[in-house]
């Protein structure tokens, strides 16, 4: 498949999530957030990173960029689409996904190995897991304390829709300890810890985010 | 010239980290009897001409689309009057 990352101005981890996604036997398409084209790719990948500076308010302004009119319109038709880190900032955001993400309540920024329970394995995105199983990848945000309110965290929760739990310590303040969730359809996920710097022994903590990229080359999704 | 102005503030139900870093801070520069801060933004934004409901209407809806989350934020708007 072909797989599109976007790089927004202070992307970091474009390149990274490019690489993982070659590695996941797909194919990688690097995307611009000035252009108003997907180049007909079949999912989609908004990284880790920062972008506009995040002024206002992480992903705030990201969302209005002339290639986030295009994931949205894609998301509505089915189109897989990732955010990792910020780019889970940028889809709570554009009303993708619920909730939004603000600054840790411990207010330090946090990087380390964190242990992580995959939730639900039926979207595009997490289908080469084993439901309930235990992954270790890097995470690293200043602003990941997931939010909603009450009504909502308990409608996300009813409709299976919390795709990854934070084990262990709590590291950010996210309320339920949710790292990451989906869109009711399934296709649209967000998660903040980053599953494209686990994709190789040699670097990181072992390979353990590389079904992140490989659901997408399995035959289910072909 | 008018100037409208647009506070906006996290929703009381939402952790406000750096109001609590503030509110932290303040006995320890021998500021007492601080039971609570809440820190938010203030937007002071500038038209030629007369505020009319129109302009109004067109900050409430900068305030709903941009400037504010609706998921973790509250705001209010009004006119600046003082020169």
């Amino acid at each position: 498949m072909r797989v599109g990352v976007v790089t927004f101005p202070g992307s970091l981890d474009d390149v990274d999530a490019q690489r993982a996604v070659r590695i996941g036997g797909n194919d990688a398409v690097p995307l611009w957030h000035g252009d108003h084209d997907l180049k007909r790719v079949d999912a989609v990948i908004l990284p880790g990173g920062f972008s506009y500076g995040d002024y206002l308010r992480c992903g705030a302004i990201s969302r209005f960029a002339p290639v986030m009119t295009e994931v949205v319109e894609a998301a509505g038709r089915g189109m897989p689409v990732l955010g990792i880190c910020n780019g889970f900032q940028i889809l709570c955001e554009s009303h993708l996904l619920p909730g939004a993400l603000i600054r840790n309540d411990h207010r330090k920024f946090v990087c380390r190995d964190q242990r992580l329970r995959i939730e639900n394995n039926r979207t595009p995105w997490t289908a080469a897991y084993e439901k309930g199983s235990e992954i270790t990848i890097v995470l690293k945000n200043g602003e990941g304390g997931f939010v909603a309110d009450e009504p909502t965290l308990d409608r996300i929760e009813g409709e299976g829709r919390v795709v990854a739990r934070y084990l262990e310590d709590n590291p950010n303040g996210s309320l339920r300890d949710i790292a990451g969730v989906s869109n009711l359809r399934g296709n649209v996920v967000g998660l903040m810890p980053h599953p494209e710097h686990a994709v190789e022994k040699l670097t990181g903590s072992g390979t353990d985010g590389l079904g992140f990229f490989t659901t997408l080359a399995s035959e289910v999704f072909q | 010239m008018a100037r409208v102005v647009v506070a906006v503030m996290p929703k009381p139900e939402i952790l406000d980290p750096q109001g609590k870093a503030v509110q932290g801070a303040l006995p320890r520069l021998g500021f007492s009897g601080v039971t609570d801060v809440r820190q938010g933004k203030r937007f002071e934004i500038e038209f030629d001409g007369e505020v009319t409901d129109d302009v109004l209407a067109e900050v409430h809806k900068m305030a709903e689309t941009l400037l504010s989350n609706p998921v973790i934020e509250n705001f209010s708007v009004h006119v600046d009057t003082a020169e």
